[in-house]
């Protein structure tokens, strides 16, 4: 299972990785915002990504809606401080599967990237 | 200002730093700014456009910070480390973040965070903005939430067309 972590704070990053890695999940890669995502898709080829939403450069949104013009299928989670319902709706529009609000303790993380990935696996 | 305003930024650090490390917060009395010094000498810093506009700024002393950040990031960090802006930075996102989140039905949009160490710095909010300092006691020492926001002609021309 490769997961690809794409946020601007190494901080945050740091904090999923450990929680992945706890999970059992070692095949990591990271990006500092969308467009150093897109640019590490190809070479990776991730089966799960987490996304931020507020980001430099490229944020999450506009990563999303690129990624799914090439990509339906491959889960994408939202991990940010967006917690307004119509930002949570923009974002699943756009293609994301499951939705983090930060903060978030290590379980609730471990349980929504289980539950994505048992949805996204079944259908 | 507006109280509500106020109190969503009260909430919102107790639930970041008791959510992501554990760290029980005493919120203090609120009180009004009067000039532009920051309190302490590590400031986050984000922006707010949209419907309001202005700034939040999370201000502790270097040894607050270095505990808080220590215990946020798992290991050992003094004001010196590469990582330890982004830390703050990452924290005064989510209190913002967490805090926007109340106002729903305003539409607000947070910037990316700025991280400012140093001695004596200021930082300014636009002119005619009042800002609220909100004394936060922690373990770790005291930290303080400084809320400087209005409503633009925007928001205020919004909400007369709805009434």
């Amino acid at each position: 299972m490769r997961i690809l972590l794409i946020d601007d704070s190494k901080t945050m990053r740091n904090i999923q990785k450990s929680v992945l890695k706890q999970l059992g999940y070692t095949d990591l890669e990271e990006a500092c915002d969308g467009q150093d995502a897109l640019s590490k898709i190809d070479a990776f080829k991730p089966d799960l990504c987490l996304v931020d939403w507020n980001m430099p450069v490229m944020d999450g949104l506009t990563f999303v809606k690129t990624f799914r013009e090439t990509d339906k299928t491959t889960p994408l989670i939202m991990v940010t401080t967006e917690a307004e319902k119509s930002r949570v709706i923009e974002a699943i529009k756009a293609g994301v599967n499951n939705y983090v609000v930060k903060p978030f303790t290590p379980d609730l993380l471990s349980e929504r990237i289980s539950e994505t990935l048992a949805k996204c696996s079944v259908s | 200002m507006d109280a509500s305003y106020i109190t969503p930024f009260m909430t919102s650090i107790q639930n970041v730093f008791s959510t992501m490390f554990q760290l029980p917060v005493e919120i203090g009395e609120p009180r009004i700014k009067t000039d532009s010094k920051t309190t302490h000498d590590v400031s986050g810093i984000i922006g707010v456009s949209g419907e309001m506009t202005g700034t939040i700024v999370l201000s502790m002393p270097s040894d607050t910070a270095e505990s808080i950040v220590t215990l946020f990031t798992g290991m050992k960090m003094d004001s010196e480390s590469e990582d330890f802006a982004d830390a703050i930075g990452e924290l005064i996102n989510m209190i913002s973040g967490n805090a926007k989140a109340e106002f729903q039905r305003k539409a607000v949009s947070i910037s990316c965070p700025s991280v400012v160490i140093g001695a004596g710095h200021r930082v300014a909010s636009g002119s005619g903005v009042p800002c609220v300092v909100i004394p936060c006691n922690t373990d770790c020492g005291e930290v303080v939430l400084e809320v400087a926001l209005r409503e633009t002609t925007e928001a205020a021309n919004s909400t007369s067309a709805a009434a």
